[in-house]
């Protein structure tokens, strides 16, 4: 119905609507919490004498007192980096004291590289002056619950201080150094087994236990000095310490010598060795009880992986938690300061907010790993350590190549760029795209060693080993730099993260080989089935400082395998996707069991009446009310016995075409019943197969000829095709060689002629035709009258319903009349016709009207028969509206 | 009415003598007997099959997928010999989509990449047509009343329908990918897959992952299927009912990208569309092709049983 329609078009649109409502809402739910700021010189620890102030910031939460964080910038930079931290922390409930640290911006005081003596005594004066605050949540008199957390200077800052001072609750350490020494002379050589020149520990040993110490990072070196130096002349004003002018600038003296020193020879003098021990997280890791955070950056050619490595490792041997994470970024790339918040707040809140204490995990950033669905680019995807740290794994990957002989050039240069601070990701990019490799190899200075094509995937994640015979042919010492690229099949050549490990022998002799294992950088990289992994060992780099003489070296291999570093573990999504997949499951079986179930229910109902098994139709008290009020049916009862050819009779709208689809099963009656062969009729009775209908126009496939039509039909009932009778109902739709056109093309006499036959199929024994004689010319109705007087008499039953009453009159046997719904009269033609006034027949019908008239009776003369049309319009006719 | 047929022979009165036969045959039919129906027999598959098989429109989406590949292979080489290759994409570099500049590496990344560029839009809506048009067509021929009338029982009658479109969507949904792999190998030849995250497949390797992004494609299609047939048997309009299965995607996808909207994104019918490309990496992660499958079970089930209930329900009266 209509009405219905409309109904549900509203349905749709209001369900739009709130689809719309809900995002619009979602989409205005931005968290704003007020958050108070209050800036604060604090005093820090004095220097020569003199006083220091510290420039703070602190960050109030709607809601106190609460616990309390510590925020320590990068180096060169200040309190106003950490701004959007910071404040991303107070809006989650915590206070946060952010400040610069001495030497840099308005602070006052000099550079001391995170010294215990000044920057770790700086802070802990801070975490006394938050225990003084009434807004921070204490443990104890003098004791704030605190976390202390920064970036590489401030990351460093926050395990020293963890160390140094126990009321530390939280700590989180991203992107720092463990060994500074380490760090900035850094040395791959884990053994050497002819003449060793390292311990036999599992990182890269540090500079001081080699003689000779590592490669100078002299790029990275300087450019942190210039940072810092430049950064803070100009702000020094405020400062009680007035900057030094000149090299240093605000540089502790005994460090700025010791950098300038290390600067010329490339070696760290013993003075500038015993500063960097001491600001280094290394010697202190045992000290530190406070859940600690690790995050590591792995574009990060400044503090590599092997350096958060070494941190987790001494902090967990102590059974305090660690939690690892290798995330994208670093030195060399960007950070981003949503994802660090994210990781911080994680780590945080089971300490500071809930008091519990958290579980030890690895997590990786695997890049390249997932394509994004939206661009189709390849993304990062997380991994999750299977076993927790480390739960590091080496597969053996075997490299091959013969000795090559490769030299180092006089003054160094030319020499190859693997990573430029601070760029090094775009360097790494640049290669990614098929740009030759020429700037991180310079021809014949680098040795190759390739294994064969992958037979399956590998996850490269951490420092790889590879032995190797280095034979120098001139010097006592050498200087290499070693690396793992991935080699595609297409030629493509990627250094991942543009990381190489520098090589520091010493104590060679001309001529004779040494036997080493190195520890190639620390990287994660997924190398893809069919790739080869190729060491290459370079010598020179752009980065470090180099031997000024030319020299020559003769690399070989010693048992040609590569010790391949991997975690195993599975990449994170969050969640258990095994329950949506669970979900789903159930969902579809409970859809199958329902529908089973509910078909199987229907199955096993019988609604046979005996008595009513030789009466085709028994309307008994049927009335249909639609959806929108309207009586189509108002309480008809009618009977229909075999053999007769029944006449439904009635103007339009007297509910005949929906008693047909009643009795047709295609609607559900208000009330009452209808019952053909006694069985009651509802959607899908059997007993609908013995009835063959056409009601309210053809239903026909128009794609299909009119033979097709019938034949397709006649095979979806499933029953013998040789009962079809389709030759029989063939001729009575007479349509000629136009059977075999398409439907589309045919006249609609045509088609109501091939509905007839398609409803005579199989010549059914109950035939319900709705208006058969429309569109067919009178010689076809003569025919077609013919036909269903022969149909009933062969003991089957037809109901034609028609408003055209001479059609009625001329081809049934008995006439249900019905009108607004409602039944007027049933019966035989005959006795439909004889129904009304009596009727006296008289010889002279104008006399006896004078007579009657004289008699005071009124009379009027009528054709000797009344017609059914006559009887039908007095019917109806005084209620037509 | 001009039928020669009907106007043969002489128009006397009744009986008229060129239907001689068939009132002869009507008057030796015997009275009734089993007429020999069954339920479970009514509209078999084969007679569903060919009632939708030779509807034009089938033809016309099935000549559609058929081009496409031609097509976008003839653009390619065209393109290609007219600009620089765009082989040799990496993680990270490269702009635009990695399965566009693989595309011409041979047939298996054609194919993937047909398949990328088809998965939006195109067989969605080859989906929605094949389970949207089902019944609603039905019922603006009228023939659905008389298929009810057989009767096909109403439930079987939505299952042998769902049956029949769901193996042409399926059908789709291989076809697509297949056909694209034959013409891929015919215009860039038969190399090794290269996955968009670096490395290649070897032959089986590479099937068994086109294997599975068919597969998972055809349960994300579930989804689009199971509303467009829930439409198809609430209205009589065709168009409705793939219209307005088209528009849910086309609306999941707009509020999908509304980043604000998160946790409840992934919740959107069309979240987990192209987890597939999961499958394209070193290993094949399930994670989220778990999830989508769940969602698409779930949203299906659902748009499923409002779709039986509706029509049990229904008074069929178009």
């Amino acid at each position: 119905m209509r009405r219905l329609g409309r109904r549900r078009r509203w349905a749709l649109v209001a369900l739009g609507a709130v689809v719309v409502a809900g995002a619009a809402a979602a989409v205005s739910v931005t968290r704003s919490p007020t958050v108070v700021t209050r800036d604060r010189m604090v005093a820090g620890t004095p220097e020569s004498g003199a006083p220091v102030e510290l420039d703070t910031t602190l960050y109030l939460p709607a809601r106190t007192p609460a616990p309390a964080v510590l925020l320590a910038h990068g180096f060169g930079g200040s309190k106003t980096d950490l701004g959007p931290e910071a404040r991303s922390l107070a809006e989650h409930g915590y206070v946060v004291l952010t400040y610069t640290a001495r030497g840099f911006g308005r602070s006052g005081g000099l550079i001391h590289l995170d010294s215990p003596a000044y920057e770790v005594a700086d802070a802990k004066d801070l975490v006394s002056y938050l225990a003084t605050l009434p807004q921070v949540l204490t443990d104890a008199a003098g004791d704030p619950r605190v976390g202390v957390a920064g970036s590489s200077y401030g990351g460093a800052l926050a395990l020293l201080l963890g160390a140094a001072d126990p009321r530390v609750d939280a700590i989180g350490a991203d992107i720092t150094w463990s060994d500074l020494t380490q760090a900035l002379f850094p040395n791959a050589v884990v053994a050497a087994r002819t003449d060793v020149t390292g311990g036999p520990g599992t990182g890269a040993v540090s500079a001081g236990d080699v003689s000779g110490g590592g490669v100078f990072k002299k790029m990275w070196a300087s450019e942190l000095f210039a940072s810092a130096s430049v950064a803070s002349s100009p702000a020094s004003p405020a400062s009680s310490l007035e900057a030094q002018a000149g090299p240093c600038g605000r540089f502790a003296p005994d460090l700025c010598a010791g950098y300038q020193q290390a600067a010329q020879t490339g070696e760290p003098g013993p003075g500038l060795v015993a500063l960097l021990r001491a600001s280094s997280p290394a010697g202190v890791l045992g000290r530190i009880t406070a859940p600690t955070l690790l995050s590591q950056g792995e574009d990060d050619s400044l503090f590599t992986l092997s350096q958060a490595d070494e941190n987790a490792a001494g902090i967990a041997a102590h059974g305090t938690p660690v939690r690892m994470v290798w995330r994208s970024g670093g030195h060399d790339g960007g950070t981003s300061t949503d994802e660090l918040v994210t990781s911080l707040e994680g780590w945080f809140d089971p300490v500071l907010l809930h008091g519990t204490r958290p579980t030890s995990s690895f997590t990786i950033t695997v890049p390249g790993t997932g394509i994004s669905a939206a661009t189709g680019r390849a993304v990062a995807q997380t991994l999750q350590a299977a076993d927790g740290y480390p739960s590091s794994r080496t597969i053996h990957v075997p490299v091959a190549g013969p000795p090559q002989t490769v030299q180092a050039p006089a003054g160094g240069s030319p020499a190859a760029i693997s990573s430029v601070p601070g760029v090094g990701g775009l360097l790494a990019a640049a290669a990614s795209t098929g740009v030759p490799s020429g700037l991180s190899a310079v021809p014949g200075q680098v040795a190759r060693f390739a294994s064969a094509p992958l037979p399956t995937a590998l996850l490269l994640a951490g420092g790889s080993t590879i032995s190797l015979e280095i034979t120098a042919s001139d010097a006592r010492d050498a200087t290499l730099f070693a690396s793992v690229h991935v080699v595609g099949a297409g030629g493509t050549d990627v250094l991942p993260a543009g990381l190489v490990a520098p090589v520091r022998l010493v104590g060679l002799t001309p001529g004779a080989p040494r036997a080493v294992t190195i520890r190639l950088p620390a990287v994660v990289s997924s190398v893809p089935a069919g790739d080869r992994l190729v060491v290459e060992i370079g010598t020179t780099d752009l980065a470090y400082a180099l031997p000024t003489a030319p020299r020559a070296y003769t690399i070989a291999l010693t048992d040609g395998v590569l010790a391949a570093a991997t975690v195993d573990g599975r990449i994170l999504r969050g969640g258990q996707p095994w329950t949506w997949l669970i979900v789903g499951l159930v969902a579809i079986t409970v859809l199958v069991v329902g529908l089973a179930a509910a078909s199987a229910g229907r199955r096993r109902r019988r609604t046979l009446v005996a008595e009513l098994g030789g009466v085709p139709v028994a309307v008994d008290a049927l009335t249909k009310q639609y959806g929108d009020g309207y009586r189509a049916v108002d309480g008809v009862t009618f009977r229909v016995e075999a053999g007769q050819v029944v006449g439904l009779l009635g103007p339009n709208g007297a509910g005949k075409t929906t008693t047909l689809r009643v009795l047709m099963g295609l609607i559900r009656p208000t009330s009452g019943t209808v019952r053909v062969f006694g069985e009651l009729v509802e959607a899908g009775a059997p007993v609908l197969s013995r009835i063959g209908s056409f009601v309210e126009g053809p239903g026909l496939l128009p794609h299909l000829s009119g033979r097709d039509n019938l034949r397709l039909y006649w095979a979806a009932t499933g029953r013998p095709t040789a009962d079809s009778e389709l030759d029989t109902a063939l001729e009575i739709a007479g349509l000629g060689g136009s059977v075999d056109r398409l439907v589309k093309t045919y006249s609609q006499g045509m088609r109501q002629r091939l509905a007839i036959a398609q409803a005579m199929l199989g010549l059914p024994e109950l035939l319900v035709l709705d208006e058969p004689t429309n569109g067919l010319d009178p010689l076809q109705i003569a025919e077609m009258r013919e036909v269903l007087r022969r149909y009933a008499a062969t003991g089957r039953t037809v109901v034609i319903s028609s408003h055209l009453l001479a059609e009625v009159e001329q081809t049934c046997t008995h006439v249900v009349v019905m009108h607004k719904g409602r039944l007027v009269a049933v019966g035989s033609v005959a006795e439909i016709a004889a129904a009304g006034r009596r009727q006296l027949a008289v010889e002279d019908p104008d006399r006896a009207m004078a007579i009657l008239a004289a008699a005071g009776v009124s009379a009027q003369a009528v054709p000797a028969r009344r017609s059914l049309e006559d009887i039908f319009i007095e019917m109806v006719g005084e209620d037509r509206d | 009415m001009t039928e020669p047929e009907a106007q043969v022979g002489e128009s006397t009165d009744r009986p008229a003598p060129t239907r001689r036969g068939v009132h002869d045959r009507l008057a030796r039919m015997a009275g009734v007997h089993d007429n020999g129906f069954r339920p479970g027999r009514t509209l078999r598959l084969r007679v569903e099959f060919t009632r939708q098989l030779r509807r034009r429109r089938t033809q016309l989406a099935a000549a559609v997928l058929l081009v496409l590949p031609v097509v976008i292979a003839v653009a390619f080489r065209v393109s290609s010999s007219s600009g620089s290759s765009g082989g040799g994409a990496r993680p990270g570099g490269g702009s635009g989509s990695a399965l566009v500049t693989l595309a011409t590496t041979g047939a298996t990344n054609f194919a993937l990449f047909t398949e990328f560029a088809s998965a939006g839009f195109l067989l969605v809506v080859v989906v929605a047509l094949f389970c949207g048009d089902t019944v609603a067509s039905e019922a603006s021929w009228s023939s659905l009343r008389y298929l009810l009338a057989i009767p096909v029982p109403r439930s079987r009658l939505l299952r042998q329908k769902l049956a029949v479109g769901l193996t042409l969507s399926v059908g789709a949904n291989v076809l697509l990918p297949a056909w694209s792999f034959l013409v891929g190998g015919a215009f860039f030849g038969w190399a090794p897959g290269r996955s968009p995250l670096g490395g290649t497949f070897t032959a089986g390797v590479a099937l068994q992952r086109l294997a599975v992004v068919v597969a998972y494609a055809s349960v994300q299609a579930l989804v689009v299927a199971a509303l467009a047939f829930l439409l198809s048997v609430v209205t009589d309009a065709p168009l409705g009912a793939v219209g307005g299965a088209t528009m849910l995607v086309v609306v999941s996808n707009i509020l999908d990208s509304i980043s604000a909207l998160d946790p409840y994104r992934q919740y959107l019918p069309t979240h987990f569309q192209y987890s597939w490309l999961d499958a394209l990496g070193p290993t094949i992660v399930w994670d989220d092709m778990m999830r989508g499958t769940g969602a698409a079970l779930v949203y299906a089930s659902v748009f499923f049983a409002a779709a039986w209930w509706a029509f049990q329900r229904k008074d069929v009266v178009s």
